[in-house]
């Protein structure tokens, strides 16, 4: 039954000696085992070195650490397949890197060692993080906990499905889009988007760099702000991350009193396409949040309509330029050819799945020369005008509440054929990264027939993770929603 | 920019990918799609407006300029296609 429990949880059961890192890891992997086979949340887990990583934080314990030194110590946490761990596969749900091995770690690797996690493996995702369903990996999708014939949502759908199904109680993943925010919608669990910089991005492999953030996904708001103080952080390596303190995310919790917080409802979002479900849940979450203090003030986002356009531009066109160095030549896969030219098309033709072709050609093209004005230039424009909506929205209220997602976890192969209505999915979710803000999801309900999780979203401005999480906490603590696990996930 | 004119095979020159005549119809069908879509960009005034790429805008990043540990020659190779003499082997590049 320990996998169960939250990392809270864990980490409190672990610092009293009630169990050891050990025995909380063996369960984890026996949960992998009787559960992955359904969900496939899973592309590599390293049970050997799960264990080994266990024994030492045992040993650290009894040799006189501390939870303030090693606040993660003898915790499991799984980490979405495109942030780097030496000598662990690093396939970002590609053929075109199957059988790499990372050489190095990245940054916030580095500090999940330091504060003594279990690394337990690599989770699925769509290929390269391109893709709102995990449907997208080449190695196969991932199922959705609450409805195995459902997607979990993407791209970061086996660190969600993993989290809810209770095989590992914390995953990272990765948001450009709505990555880390959708899935954990998808599968009722709480998931994290940081502002943009908050977190190093050194070892996340890039997808678009101006709009990438590495999350967190969890089963409780504690868990989130526990994590994220863990990776957060400035890092030389990464020249866009945040030279600003890092605050006490735990401290900032606080006793569930939203007295004296403003909470914008954006008229934009109100959109004929939202599930009546998903709409009598998020309202039923807004008059909670204002039974607890908060008060609730209409805002207007004007730019809205033009996010998904403007987004569709320029991640592809960053995407074309950061897998420009997949060419066969110093690692990954390669199909040979006459000369340089041809062996850079047949590798990259052969290593590639279809969206992830697609976006390189979108973005080939509106970078290519007598279009880049009128596409990715103009893009960057609108998303400043997107920016400035929501930084004067922030001088009105403290946070944005909105649905996290139009509807409820579709079917596998519902949206395969059709990029554009895949893209819809991420309406709600895209714009907190072409602002640059920070972003949670967390559960606020379920459907009735089938029974499936509802996504809350709250957006801040810039650094604002402190009051987000605050006011996700009281919502959590309020309702009934973050302790119900999936059917699957079993005893 | 009125009706976007997609040269799919031109396009996946540029970007070095290997498309098979089936994949040049549907993606170029695709992305016709997709560029129709974002065309509703040339609606907005951007006039004086300056493109983004940062949340808080950062100027003149700089770090020390010093030595730091960079990868081991073996771990650089390590996941070479293929290598010889500590070296990425490619095909003939000059005649």
């Amino acid at each position: 039954m320990l996998h169960r429990l939250s990392l809270s949880e864990l980490t409190a059961r672990l610092a009293a000696g009630e169990c050891s890192a050990v025995e909380v890891t063996r369960a984890c992997l026996d949960q992998i085992q009787r559960c992955d086979g359904q969900v496939k949340a899973f592309l590599h887990v390293d049970a050997a070195s799960a264990l080994a990583q266990a024994e030492a934080a045992d040993a650290a314990r009894r040799a006189g650490a501390t939870p303030a030194e090693r606040p993660l110590l003898g915790v499991p946490v799984a980490l979405k397949d495109n942030l780097a761990t030496r000598d662990q596969p690093l396939t970002c749900g590609s053929r075109i890197l199957e059988n790499f091995v990372s050489p190095y770690d990245a940054t916030v690797v580095e500090k999940l060692r330091a504060a003594g996690a279990v690394l337990l493996g690599r989770l699925n995702l769509d290929e390269f993080a391109m893709g709102s369903s995990t449907e997208n990996s080449a190695f196969g999708p991932t199922r959705n906990p609450w409805d195995p014939a459902r997607i979990p949502g993407g791209s970061s759908g086996g660190s969600a499905a993993a989290v809810a199904a209770r095989e590992v109680p914390a995953a990272l993943g990765s948001d450009t889009g709505g990555s880390v925010r959708q899935p954990a919608a998808h599968c009722g669990v709480v998931g994290l988007k940081p502002t943009y910089g908050r977190v190093s991005r050194y070892g996340l492999v890039a997808y678009a760099s101006s709009l990438d953030q590495v999350g967190v996904l969890t089963r409780t708001v504690r868990d989130a702000a526990t994590l994220l103080g863990v990776i957060a952080g400035h890092d030389p390596r990464d020249a866009t991350s945040l030279p600003e303190p890092v605050p006490d995310y735990r401290a900032a919790l606080g006793p569930g009193d939203l007295r004296g917080l403003k909470l914008g409802l954006p008229r934009e979002y109100r959109i004929p396409g939202l599930h009546p479900e998903v709409r009598a849940a998020v309202d039923a979450a807004v008059n909670q949040l204002q039974a607890l203090g908060a008060e609730p003030v209409e805002v207007s986002l004007p730019h809205t309509p033009y996010a998904l356009a403007a987004y569709y531009i320029i991640a592809p066109a960053e995407a074309s330029a950061n897998l420009a160095r997949f060419d066969g030549v110093r690692y990954g896969l390669r199909v040979a050819g006459a000369d340089p030219t041809e062996m850079y098309q047949r590798t990259r033709g052969a290593g590639f799945g279809p969206e992830v072709k697609r976006r390189i050609l979108l973005g080939t093209y509106v970078l290519s020369r007598g279009y880049y004005d009128a596409y990715y230039l103009r893009a960057q424009k609108v998303r400043t005008l997107i920016r400035q909506d929501f930084l004067r929205a922030f001088e009105q209220v403290d946070a944005l509440v909105t649905p996290t997602t139009p509807g409820p976890a579709f079917k596998l192969g519902e949206k395969a054929s059709d990029p554009l209505q895949m893209y819809l999915e991420d309406i709600f979710t895209l714009s907190c990264n072409l602002a640059g803000l920070c972003g949670i999801s967390l559960p606020c309900g379920f459907t009735r027939q089938p029974r499936l999780p509802i996504g809350l979203q709250l957006l801040g401005p810039p650094l604002g993770e402190a009051t987000l999480l605050r006011i996700a906490h009281a919502y959590e603590q309020a309702t009934p929603w973050h302790p119900q696990a999936p059917p699957l996930a079993g005893d | 920019m009125s009706t976007p004119h997609l040269d799919i095979r031109a396009v996946a020159h540029l970007a070095r990918l290997e498309l098979t005549p089936e994949e040049q119809a549907r993606y170029g069908a695709q992305l016709g799609d997709i560029l129709r879509y974002v065309e509703q960009l040339q609606q907005v005034d951007v006039t004086g407006v300056e493109p983004t790429a940062h949340a808080l805008p950062r100027f003149n990043v700089t770090r020390p300029d010093v030595v730091q540990p960079s990868l081991p020659l073996e771990a650089a190779l390590r996941n070479a296609p293929a290598r010889g003499q500590d070296l990425f082997v490619v095909p003939k590049i000059v005649e």
